[in-house]
């Protein structure tokens, strides 16, 4: 791990200002040297005759795999990625076969660069440009691999093709020697290299020569125009599977002498088991062993179900959890967090904020977001053998390294002793960054040594023991001049779900959590006088990375408040936003999809529309929430959404994105809470914890655009505009105005 | 032994009355498709056919299903060519797709029930089924194709 603790300690000197996304593109040469200049973790399970360009192409004599470098979780890595290779290879789906990849440095994330820099998304001056070189630099060298931060076609969309263009033009040089034939009179097509006089050869029958000689390392991806299958309309490669019932998640999976564990750990997360009684739960049917584990009990049978009625019957007494046992207490804690011995950061200062604050109408509003919970519709599981080697793992996780760190670090092996297989996962949303399953796991196998053991979490325990996102409370002063915004002084109490999550990993930090900048200082509205400022609390629950991270509480919190100011200022919601943006072509997102809703002003008859803005991971995007208050409550009728993504590489599964990060957005922000009791939350299942089903879901409409410099990730900036646009339509419909999550506490739903 | 009909295959089962049959499917006879994710009827990701009718597998005790004849989605008839897994496959439906052959095995019924469901028919008899991913609006433009194609097809 001292690799890790490196990044941690010198990629955070920028204070871990996680805030903007996107990759550092470099040239094609740096990236192609990205491609080959780690040791390629390929070659050591290469078998006979077979060829490795690269840590993401495999040739065989009798098969070419492709490796997918991130999880997948929902968002589609396990095709596109994929896809991007065979591109450029002259592969068509079917050719190959795609595998995970295994933990290795060599699959560094390079699009946390954009993240790690301590400059917002928009700015891409030579000195931004610059950190974010020197940042990717650091990433290289710490061999942080991790899915997350949109970052997957950020981190791949170059490297990847590069990958593939190497491939190609290596299996060219091979046909090349065996033919006689100039590299310069061959192509390829459909997996085959192609002669003159019409002969082709099928590049796994190349795989043997091309294993001996050196890769083509100048090899050049081809201009978008020339693309077969990126950018058009195609048919993700999981879904004919996952239709069918025959794609295996990490839940499916089954081993011979396998049995089955489930656990009860102290609701107090992180705190010890102090006692419990387990003679009920001894004699009931399919029981194998009763264990004590770090922070809990864990029982063996011969199902899953038995396991889990069994673990249910025993009783267990806690020692207290850490943070206060109620929820009211969480809330004081965040109210008294206001002051400088908890200040994170004064992010951004523009002009002069006590100056502007005191010009023109003085405009305050408190707003909160509560602890949710992240839930993925599979439970939190995983197959684990420990033998005196060492453990297996079979788990479905974003980062394969911290796995390896976290169940080395629970039963004393050394990281490298555990061998990790990814698995695809039934969603993530955050939860398969954090470590309880794999902890656990790593325990109970090591107690079981020799025989096979699959973990399944029961729901209700997934719920107690999910991590949730960040509790907040945001305190915004600004200042109206007649028609003018004056000035916006955001600040902000959270707890920091980055700087937890790095810790849990082994790779703590001491620099202020850059997630709570994110959607507060990011904002490119021309405020002369402008402050966003953290304040980091202490002693609450352990939170971390939901779904859009930071900008999932203060994307609703600073859009909430700009369009009180506007409305303070008797301007149009939307004509205000796009007359203010300074970044030309962000303002094109807003004026976008104000042209997509026909933005004409009020509706009136109870109906309202709202509007808001956030760039995220990078991604600038708008959306417009149309309401109708009904008899009945408000019914959410049309959303409208623009996002720019630089460029759009799978329409489909774009549009797929996006509406679901719509759904996520809207239907936390009304429905969704964790509250504590006792120490434990209380919501235990869905349905104390909805979200969205189908009857609420709106009609969504979505656009790509393509003008960032940049391709930029879509997985969660549909996120953060989503609660603020509801809560702005909501006004515009009824005039109250609602700055609290979940907004089902002060006003009814259809 | 409890004796049941799975996929037209007779099986038996050495396991209490009362587990449900979502575990006997997934953990005793390796049938997969149906997915635990609530375990008390909150989320239909586990929906299978009891004697044709759609029913959540979690709540479904073994013991009073002796004898009887379930379907899942592994053993739907013509499964390569039914109507709805061809509208869900061309729309493209899944993310993550843990939900999925739930929301399948629940439209198969919805449209059994109702040959042209208007979208509010859809609402209703698919609240059932959570999709944490949010693949809501496909689910809908889905049904509604298998609903035409069925229609032609008649």
């Amino acid at each position: 791990m001292g690799e890790l603790q490196r990044l941690s300690r010198r990629a955070f000197v920028f204070g871990s200002a996680a805030v903007a996304g996107g990759v550092v593109f470099g040239s094609y040469g740096d990236a192609a040297q990205a491609a080959t200049d780690s040791d390629n973790p390929l070659s050591a399970g290469l078998g006979p005759n077979s060829a490795s360009f690269n840590p993401w192409v495999e040739i065989s004599p009798d098969k070419i795999t492709l490796i997918a470098q991130h999880a997948d979780i929902g968002q589609g890595v396990g095709s596109i990625q994929p896809i991007m290779i065979a591109e450029e290879m002259d592969l068509d789906p079917g050719q190959f076969e795609v595998r995970f990849a295994g933990p290795s440095p060599a699959y560094f994330n390079t699009g946390f660069a954009d993240e790690f820099a301590p400059f917002v998304a928009a700015d891409q001056s030579p000195a931004a440009e610059e950190a974010r070189a020197k940042t990717l630099e650091w990433l290289r060298q710490s061999g942080l691999q991790m899915t997350g931060g949109s970052s997957t076609l950020p981190d791949t969309y170059e490297k990847l093709r590069v990958a593939g263009a190497v491939a190609r033009e290596t299996l060219k040089a091979a046909a090349a020697k065996r033919s006689g034939v100039a590299v310069a009179d061959l192509r390829t097509q459909s997996g085959h290299v192609i002669l003159p006089n019409g002969t082709k050869i099928a590049y796994v029958d190349l795989s043997a020569d091309a294993a001996r000689i050196p890769p083509v390392l100048d090899a050049k991806p081809r201009d978008p125009s020339k693309w077969r299958l990126l950018g058009k309309p195609m048919m993700r490669l999981d879904i004919r599977a996952k239709v069918m019932g025959e794609l295996k998640f990490g839940i499916d999976l089954k081993t011979d002498g396998m049995l089955y564990a489930s656990v009860k750990l102290n609701p107090g997360k992180g705190q010890p088991l102090k006692s419990y009684d387990a003679s009920k739960a001894r004699a009931m049917p399919g029981v194998r062993k009763i264990l004590e584990i770090k922070n809990g009990v864990a029982v063996i049978a011969t199902n899953s179900w038995y396991a889990m009625k069994a673990v249910d019957a025993i009783a267990c007494e806690w020692a207290a959890s850490a943070y206060p046992a109620e929820q009211a207490d969480h809330w004081s804690v965040l109210e008294s967090s206001f002051k400088p011995e908890f200040l994170g950061k004064e992010w951004r200062k523009i002009g002069d904020i006590e100056a502007g604050l005191k010009t023109g109408r003085l405009v305050e509003a408190e707003y909160r977001a509560p602890y949710v919970a992240h839930q993925p519709l599979e439970p939190l599981n995983g197959i684990g053998l420990v033998t005196d080697k060492g453990m297996d793992i079979w788990v479905s996780h974003q980062s394969p390294r911290f796995v390896q760190y976290v169940a080395a670090t629970a039963i004393g092996l050394k990281p490298e002793q555990v061998t990790f297989h990814n698995q695809w996962a039934g969603g993530s949303f955050g939860h398969r960054l954090e470590y309880e399953n794999v902890r656990v796991l790593a325990e109970i196998a090591n107690q079981m040594k020799g025989t096979p053991i699959k973990l399944v979490f029961s729901r209700e325990e997934d719920f107690l023991q999910d991590i949730p996102r960040q509790i907040a409370i945001a305190r915004h002063r600004g200042s109206v001049d007649k028609s003018t915004i004056v000035a916006a002084d955001l600040q902000l109490a959270s707890t920091t779900p980055l700087k937890g999550l790095l810790e849990r990993s082994g790779t703590p930090s001491k620099d202020p959590d850059g997630q709570l900048a994110a959607g507060l200082w990011n904002v490119y509205y021309d405020i002369p006088n402008f402050r966003a400022t953290s304040y980091e609390a202490q002693g609450l629950s352990p939170s971390t990375t939901w779904r859009s991270v930071g900008a999932s509480t203060s994307g609703f919190f600073t859009e909430s408040f700009i369009d009180e100011l506007i409305h303070a200022a008797g301007l149009d919601p939307m004509q205000a936003r796009i007359a203010m943006c300074t970044v030309p072509h962000y303002r094109k997102v807003l004026e976008t999809v104000a042209e997509m809703s026909d933005w004409k002003g009020p509706l009136g008859n109870g109906r309202g529309r709202g509007v808001a803005f956030v760039e995220s991971f990078g991604t600038p995007t708008a959306e417009v929430v149309e309401v109708t208050k009904t008899e009945r409550g408000i019914r959410i009728d049309k959303v409208w959404i623009a996002v720019d993504v630089g460029k759009v590489v799978d329409p489909v599964n774009f549009e797929n994105q996006v509406q679901g990060g719509v759904i996520w957005g809207l239907g936390h922000a009304i429905n969704c809470e964790l509250t504590y009791a006792k120490g434990a939350v209380q919501q235990t299942n869905y349905n104390h914890h909805e979200a969205m089903r189908i009857y609420q879901c709106p009609v969504i409409e979505v656009r790509g655009l393509e003008n960032d410099p940049k391709v930029r990730g879509v997985g969660e900036p549909p996120v953060p505009p989503a609660a603020p646009a509801l809560a702005n339509a909501i006004f515009a419909a009824t005039g109250l105005r609602i700055r609290e999550m979940p907004f089902n506490k002060f006003i009814d739903f259809v | 032994m409890i004796e049941l009909t799975v996929n037209g295959i007779k099986r038996q089962v050495d396991v209490v009355p009362e587990m449900p049959l979502l575990w006997v499917l997934r953990d005793e006879l390796g049938i997969t498709s149906p997915k635990y994710g609530c375990g008390v009827a909150q989320c239909g990701a586990c929906t299978v056919q009891i004697e044709g009718m759609a029913v959540r597998a979690c709540q479904a005790h073994i013991g009073e299903i002796a004898g009887k004849s379930v379907v899942t989605l592994e053993g739907l008839e013509k499964r390569d060519q039914h109507p709805v897994l061809q509208a869900w496959i061309e729309h493209q439906v899944p993310q993550c797709g843990y939900c999925q052959t739930g929301q399948i095995m629940q439209a198969i019924s919805l449209l059994d029930l109702i040959s042209q469901p208007t979208d509010e028919d859809i609402n209703e008899v698919m609240s059932g089924n959570l999709c944490r991913c949010g693949t809501y609006p496909r689910i809908r433009a889905a049904i509604h194709a298998a609903a035409a194609k069925k229609m032609a097809e008649k």
